[in-house]
């Protein structure tokens, strides 16, 4: 009795570790060149399946890319002697510098609310608030604000229903890096579920890196900063006597 | 062209950049204005963070005053002992000001503090421009203007550690140009400015300064000032973005000689009226800003980032 009851379960956990996905982007690289306006990364994938496809639950795919977590600190303003000025504030020990959500269908519908929180798939869950510092419901006007805040600059995205699957295998969807990104290593990761549950998942990465002039210029601000300085002074000494000289030759 | 600036960690249009800098160097060649405190606030409108615009915007102060100041020096009209005095008060007005500028980049206002400087300072200058040059407008449609007196000595003047200004042809004491220097290096740090507008008057009023020797002085000292104070950002918040000031610098280079030019064919008091009333707009828009009910209470930094 004991081996059938073992078959049955198996049987009913095969079409969860039978289908895999598999993801691609169109680029694993970004580079801050002199001219970047942002840009857009085409991520495509197939769903890999060995077993007949399961007709009676529906499938999704999240996409989530992630920039490097930094502390950040979110200010409140109020009107003090009738100017706005920054009062309160909030300490976030780490937030994404980018985040951007990208779905089949809406969130809430798609995925378990315990799904999300193993796997932190929507961004308030990527947000690691200071521990112990004002009360909670404080905490959370701070980290709503956050995700508004960077929202607006475009550096928090949700795209429900923007990922376009087709025949239940392919998909694909087109997300924006705005100009203001940060360097670093950002995490492209791809859900696949059913029934809210993560049934695989697929990590990859994009290297976000500032071309060589920009990234000699910023190694030297922050490395040589004294050099740096001299540069900028030599530079400047360089164009306004330059220019002066170059049109006082062109009068005579 | 959209233009990556490293430092602000952002892009900005080349063109408009260009337009800033060719625009304020125009009005600086026309009227002989420094143009930093023009520069700064309309880098803040285009986006850049108020930190980065300071420091770069006083970087591109040493390109529009150092041919100049070579100039002066080349025709003698620089008097050397008084610009050290001054200059001295200026390092040390800057370093105050630096000190000042991270403290309050730590305490998360220095945007407030930057902009509430702008409002006074514009306003001021502003308000004093347009009020000269409807003076000058109106002296000159009537002739019989009384004449100033060269120079009168206060009590300011005899403070101790008097010192001989053979230039000038001054023998004052050391504080008043010392305290004057030191608050343009103030003003330097923290505004990103040259702070002419503040050292030229001061140099003829206060201190009582020939005019022969007021602008090549007044030069000498911005440009060491400048100099210094851009040294400072660099070392202690390096927020100096040499992208950003390069455009700025070629924009404002080639717009200052076009404006020295035109500036030769135009009846200068009309113009000037509109130098103050611009002046006057940008200080109303950054009032604005600080005034008005913003749509978004909340605001993010990001520690070590502008």
């Amino acid at each position: 009795m004991r081996w059938i009851a073992l078959l049955l379960l198996l049987l009913t956990a095969l079409p969860l570790r039978g289908e895999e996905v598999i993801a691609g982007l169109s680029q694993n690289s970004v580079s801050l060149t002199v001219n970047f306006e942002g840009s857009e990364i085409l991520i495509f994938g197939a769903v890999r399946r060995e077993t007949p496809l399961p007709v009676d639950t529906a499938l999704d795919v999240i996409i989530a890319i992630e920039g490097p977590p930094q502390p950040v600190v979110v200010w409140r303003k109020e009107r003090r002697a009738g100017i706005w000025v920054n009062t309160q504030s909030q300490d976030i020990r780490a937030a994404p510098s980018f985040y951007a959500v990208a779905s089949t269908g809406a969130l809430a519908e798609i995925l378990s609310q315990d799904a999300d929180l193993t796997h932190r798939i929507s961004p308030q869950l990527a947000i690691f608030e200071a521990r112990g510092t004002g009360d909670a419901s404080a905490r959370a006007t701070f980290t709503e604000a956050l995700i508004r805040v960077r929202a607006a600059e475009g550096l928090y995205q949700e795209h429900e229903g923007l990922v376009d699957m087709q025949r239940d295998t392919l998909f694909s969807t087109r997300l924006t890096l705005p100009k203001t990104i940060v360097e670093g290593r950002y995490t492209a990761r791809v859900f696949l579920l059913r029934e809210g549950q993560v049934i695989d998942e697929f990590e990859t990465f994009i290297n976000v890196q500032k071309a060589v002039l920009e990234r000699w210029l910023t190694n030297l601000a922050f490395e040589q900063p004294f050099l740096y300085g001299l540069l900028a002074l030599g530079l400047a000494l360089f164009f306004g006597w330059g220019a002066s000289a170059l049109f006082r030759l062109l009068q005579s | 062209m959209q233009i990556y600036l490293p430092i602000a960690e952002t892009s900005v249009n080349a063109f408009t950049l260009l337009g800033v800098g060719g625009g304020v160097g125009m009005l600086s060649g026309m009227f002989g204005v420094g143009g930093g405190f023009l520069i700064t606030p309309l880098l803040f409108f285009i986006g850049v963070p108020p930190a980065v615009a300071v420091a770069t915007g006083v970087n591109q102060v040493v390109a529009s005053s150092i041919s100049g100041v070579l100039a002066h020096l080349k025709r003698k009209t620089v008097d050397l002992q008084m610009g050290s005095v001054l200059l001295i008060g200026g390092l040390v007005g800057s370093l105050i000001g630096i000190w000042f500028f991270n403290l309050m980049s730590q305490l998360g206002q220095i945007d407030l503090i930057v902009q509430l400087s702008y409002v006074i300072f514009l306003g001021i200058i502003g308000g004093l421009m347009l009020q000269e040059s409807l003076r000058a407008l109106r002296r000159a449609n009537n002739p019989a203007a009384r004449k100033r007196k060269l120079h009168q000595h206060y009590w300011l003047h005899n403070l101790p550690f008097k010192m001989k200004f053979r230039t000038s042809g001054l023998y004052i004491s050391v504080f008043p140009p010392l305290l004057v220097g030191m608050g343009v290096g103030v003003l330097a740090a923290i505004m990103g400015v040259g702070g002419g507008f503040i050292l030229v008057p001061a140099m003829i009023y206060l201190l009582g300064m020939p005019t022969k020797v007021v602008i090549g002085t007044s030069l000498f000292q911005v440009t060491f000032v400048a100099a210094f104070t851009t040294m400072m950002h660099a070392i202690t918040n390096q927020s100096v973005d040499v992208m950003l000031a390069v455009f700025l610098i070629i924009g404002g280079v080639v717009g200052a000689q076009i404006g020295t030019r035109v500036g030769l064919k135009l009846r200068a008091e009309q113009l000037r009226i509109l130098l103050s009333l611009l002046v006057l707009a940008v200080c109303g828009k950054i009032a604005f800003d600080l005034l008005w009910t913003p749509s978004e209470f909340y605001s993010i930094t990001v520690p070590g980032r502008f």
